[in-house]
């Protein structure tokens, strides 16, 4: 029997060895290839711009002043900066995923009217600029606010006010990454459990959390890295009282010009997030598996039972509170002129006289459609080969690229920005003066949600059905192209959704990248705050207004492209 | 399973030609025209750079093209100070070739750094002594000034039977407690002129007792302007909205007019008033940046920017005062704002020498 069992292994690990070693050649060029055009995009867009400014700061007078780290690193002030700006990403990450995980499964299981649209709102908050969406959270919040009126309690420059906040502009990222693998789990395995004898939650928590596993920490690891950097939430909602190393950074590079201390807090910024990124590698590696995906359209079925009536109420109550009130009294702030409710907010968007611009406000909706739509393809053409590259697990060096490409959400937007600046300023990148430039930086934030999105999906197609298609001489390209790509089209349409949005929602590259006249609607939105008047915040608030819109229109339109795309799945 | 592929990529491809077709229409059919005959003669172009306040009307800078032939680029990011770091870190290689927007707070700075290039303007006569603050050496000319004041809530005062404060000493009275909200002075440029003003009032060893009293008189601070004017003054149309509850704030002496342009029909009074005697005086300017590809042009953009056309443009384009003496304000502005005569003021290498410490001692005594 053993001696059988010896020749059967021989017999069957032999061929299949050399076939691997030989496929193992093949593999690791066409992963190098697959890498070369999303590494040069982060050296050239990342690395170099931010690797010039953190120089500029510590190479000074000629010598290199790494004394500053021992410096800044111990300063009191500092380390209750960091310690902060750990915890409360860290709180925001756990509140987010506690409220938004049942939206998740509500979203993709569950078929309710008007999901579809429900599901691009919750995506709206998003794009918001945080000074805008803050000031409507104080509505939520603050002094005869919903939480006060109702139960006399004020949260506003409290600590809960941020990290509500935090969950309010983060809902969206759990709800569409975890939900999109959700909803192409094949049910059948759960239902399996369950015949089995498997109690229901039994059966949830051995089936499908583990298949969900590598999914919510992807979406974990955004939450957490948008949050490690958050800056607009802290100050509207804090105040002055709390300070992230985002703020720091801002403060140290844009106000007080000490470029050396803006470096450190930048190296510093960087060395906390490649230990969560170490800790997510570590949670998620070995816990893909491949999965049966099936068709989202045949996984949704209308609530049955108590339970499930109760779960999606639940999660609708929570949509309604935390982000459909706060969204509504921006709408209605649009609408509330002086002489009463009317529409003078939004024809003012459409006149050049408020001296805001020298083109009219409503024209910022091309341009951010514009830059986003470039930024979209470039975030999908790097995050999809990139993606491509990671689906075969590797050694350190791939994973430190994986790391690589997540980076750009832990750096800080001014860190960015300046750096643009100047590094791109000479042949052959003189880019300083180009438009590029704002799609560029959008793209950066926008390449990791891709990456992440699109890996989970990737990884759980059966490494077999690959094997099956290049068995039968198909070229990698018609593998991508005719296995992995039809089962996740899915997942290239959410990832193609968070980029647009990401990118339609940038500000704080993009308000330092100066352009002549086509600012885009979020910088148009903080140029008309920064005036006072009646009809200067009433065009801000209708140019949020419209701003709502647009993302969830695009978004709408998004996924039918998808609907269309994986119909015969 | 074999259409489906096909259709996904056929998607994106759309989604990239739609892009591209976006690009190529949309980017930069206005500046192109520009870039192309800075390129063909070298010099018809002028650059601007500057910070996000930067505005002016389309009407003037087209009379600025007749009158010499340059037509203005304008590059606006970021705000005021971080506008004058980029300025200083590309000072090798300039964006453009004027920058405005540099204030006395931050003048020193930006003069330290050697950013501009000595010119005299044409019409510097008309411009008072008092806001030429490089008068030896003319590397930068005075453009606006502004006032950071605090600003109050006029109902709120007239319904209280309150007389609203007046002087940097009232505002620690009892009569105002709880009723005053300022920006953070590290954050925000409104914020730093108070704790200025403060500062040139009560010398250097006395505006830290001033601020303790502010701090025990219940003085509120959020991190910047938008929040302190649009959120928590009750005064101002967006304040009311949000439920605002601070009757007094540190804002500007133009918020009173630019609170009721637009508004029809026009109100006798604005909702907003001045506490005249707690102002610091901020003025901007604008120099020929040090490297500049078009010199003349940038000469020529200065002198208009001097000129009474561009001076008269100005108020209601960036709320401020001009600093032409023969320049005169639109009538909203006379109607409505204040007229500030004595403010508070500090030599910029002052400011520049005690800023940082004033800054980390402002924040011990009044955020810990």
């Amino acid at each position: 029997m053993s001696a059988l069992r010896a020749a059967y292994d021989r017999g069957t690990r032999t061929p299949r060895g050399t076939g691997a070693a030989a496929g193992g050649v093949r593999r690791a060029g066409v992963r190098a290839a697959l890498m070369a055009l999303p590494l040069l995009f982060f050296a050239a867009f990342f690395a170099y711009p931010v690797g010039a400014i953190v120089t500029r700061g510590l190479h000074q007078g000629g010598s290199w002043q790494f004394g500053r780290i021992a410096d800044v690193a111990g300063d009191a002030g500092i380390r209750h900066v960091l310690w902060f700006t750990c915890w409360q990403a860290a709180a925001s990450t756990g509140l987010t995923l506690l409220v938004a995980l049942p939206g998740a499964y509500a979203f993709a299981r569950l078929d309710f009217p008007g999901r579809r649209l429900l599901r691009a709102v919750v995506t709206v908050p998003f794009v918001l600029p945080t000074v805008v969406a803050g000031s409507a959270f104080l509505a939520l919040l603050g002094r005869d606010g919903f939480t006060d009126s109702l139960f006399g309690v004020r949260l506003d420059t409290s600590v809960w006010a941020i990290l509500i906040a935090h969950v309010f502009f983060n809902y969206a990222v759990v709800v569409r990454t975890v939900g999109g693998l959700w909803a192409q789990l094949d049910p059948a395995q759960e239902e399996a459990a369950r015949m089995l004898g498997a109690s229901r939650f039994a059966a949830w928590r051995r089936v499908t959390l583990p298949a969900l596993g590598p999914s919510v920490a992807a979406a974990a690891l955004m939450v957490f890295l948008f949050t490690f950097t958050s800056f607009g939430v802290i100050q509207v909602l804090g105040g002055p009282m709390y300070s992230t190393l985002e703020v720091e950074i801002y403060r140290q590079t844009a106000e007080v010009f000490d470029l050396p201390t803006a470096a450190v807090l930048t190296l510093l910024q960087f060395a906390a997030v490649a230990a969560i990124l170490a800790l997510h590698g570590w949670t998620v590696r070995r816990r893909e598996s491949a999965l049966r995906l099936v068709d989202p359209a045949l996984t949704a079925h209308r609530p049955r039972g108590a339970a499930e009536r109760t779960l999606l109420g639940a999660v609708l109550a929570v949509v309604g509170v935390l982000i459909l009130l706060p969204l509504g009294v921006l709408v209605a702030r649009s609408f509330d002129t002086p002489s009463g409710y009317g529409l003078a907010f939004y024809r003012a968007l459409g006149s050049t006289d408020g001296g805001t611009f020298s083109v009219a406000p409503w024209q910022t909706v091309g341009n951010s459609l514009r830059f986003a739509a470039i930024a979209t393809v470039i975030a999908l053409a790097v995050g999809g080969l990139a993606a491509a590259a990671l689906v075969r697990r590797a050694g350190r060096l791939v994973r430190g690229f994986d790391a690589l490409l997540m980076l750009p959400l832990g750096t800080s937007a001014v860190t960015v920005g300046f750096g643009f600046l100047i590094a791109l300023d000479k042949p052959p990148l003189d880019l300083r003066d180009s438009w590029l430039l704002v799609p560029l930086a959008q793209a950066l934030v926008g390449t990791p949600f891709v990456v992440r999105v699109m890996l989970p999906v990737l990884r759980a197609v059966d490494e077999r059905l690959r094997e099956a298609a290049a068995v039968l001489g198909a070229s990698p390209w018609r593998v991508w192209r005719e296995v992995e790509l039809p089962l996740v089209s899915r997942a290239v349409a959410i990832a193609a959704g968070f980029a647009f949005a990401v990118s339609l929602g940038e500000f704080g590259a993009t308000v330092f990248i100066a352009r002549p006249d086509d600012p885009t609607l979020p910088v148009a939105v903080a140029r008309l705050l920064g005036r006072a008047g009646a009809l200067n915040y009433g065009q801000a608030m209708a140019l949020s207004t419209v701003l709502m819109v647009v993302c969830a229109a695009s978004l709408l339109v998004l996924e039918s492209l998808r609907t269309t795309g994986s119909g015969e799945l | 399973m074999r259409t489906t592929p096909r259709r996904a990529v056929g998607a994106l491809v759309l989604a990239t030609a739609a892009a591209t077709v976006l690009a190529a229409c949309g980017s930069d059919s206005k500046d192109k025209g520009t870039d192309e005959a800075a390129g063909a003669s070298g010099s018809k172009t002028v650059t601007l750079v500057s910070h996000d306040s930067f505005a002016a009307s389309k009407q003037v800078l087209a009379e600025f093209t007749k009158e010499t032939g340059y037509t203005v680029k304008v590059l606006r990011g970021g705000d005021a100070g971080a506008a004058v770091n980029q300025a200083i870190l590309t000072k090798d290689h300039p964006r453009g070739d004027v920058f405005f927007g540099v204030d006395n707070t931050l003048l020193s700075r930006a003069l330290d750094n050697g950013l501009f290039t000595p010119y005299t303007a044409k019409d510097l006569a008309q411009v008072p002594a008092d806001v030429q603050l490089d008068a030896a050496e003319h590397r930068v000319t005075p453009i606006d000034s502004g006032d950071v004041c605090v600003n109050y809530d006029r109902a709120y005062f007239t319904a209280h039977h309150l007389a609203p404060p007046q002087t940097f000493a009232d505002l620690v009275k009892p009569a105002y407690k709880n009723l005053l909200v300022t920006e953070n002075v590290s954050t925000s440029s409104p914020g730093l002129a108070f704790l200025l003003g403060s500062a040139a009032t009560y010398g250097d060893g006395g505006w830290q007792g001033y601020w303790k009293q502010l701090k025990s008189n219940g003085v509120e601070v959020v991190d910047g302007w938008e929040q302190a004017y649009n959120d928590r003054f009750s005064g101002s149309s967006a304040g009311k909205q949000a439920k605002g509850d601070r009757p007094l704030v540190v804002s500007y002496a133009s918020s009173p007019p630019a609170e009721v342009v637009g508004v029809s029909p026009e109100p006798a009074q604005s909702p907003v008033g001045v506490a005249t005697g707690t102002c610091f005086r901020q003025i901007e300017f604008a120099g020929l940046l040090h490297g500049a590809k078009n010199t003349a042009g940038g000469q020529a953009l200065i002198d208009f920017m001097l000129g009474k056309t561009f001076q008269q443009d100005m108020p209601l384009q960036m709320y401020v005062d001009p600093v032409r003496k023969d320049a005169v304000e639109p009538p909203v502005f006379v109607k409505y704002g204040a007229k500030i005569e004595n403010p508070a003021t500090l030599p910029p290498d002052k400011i520049a020498a005690d800023r940082d410490d004033w800054v980390g001692a402002w924040n011990s005594i009044v955020l810990k």
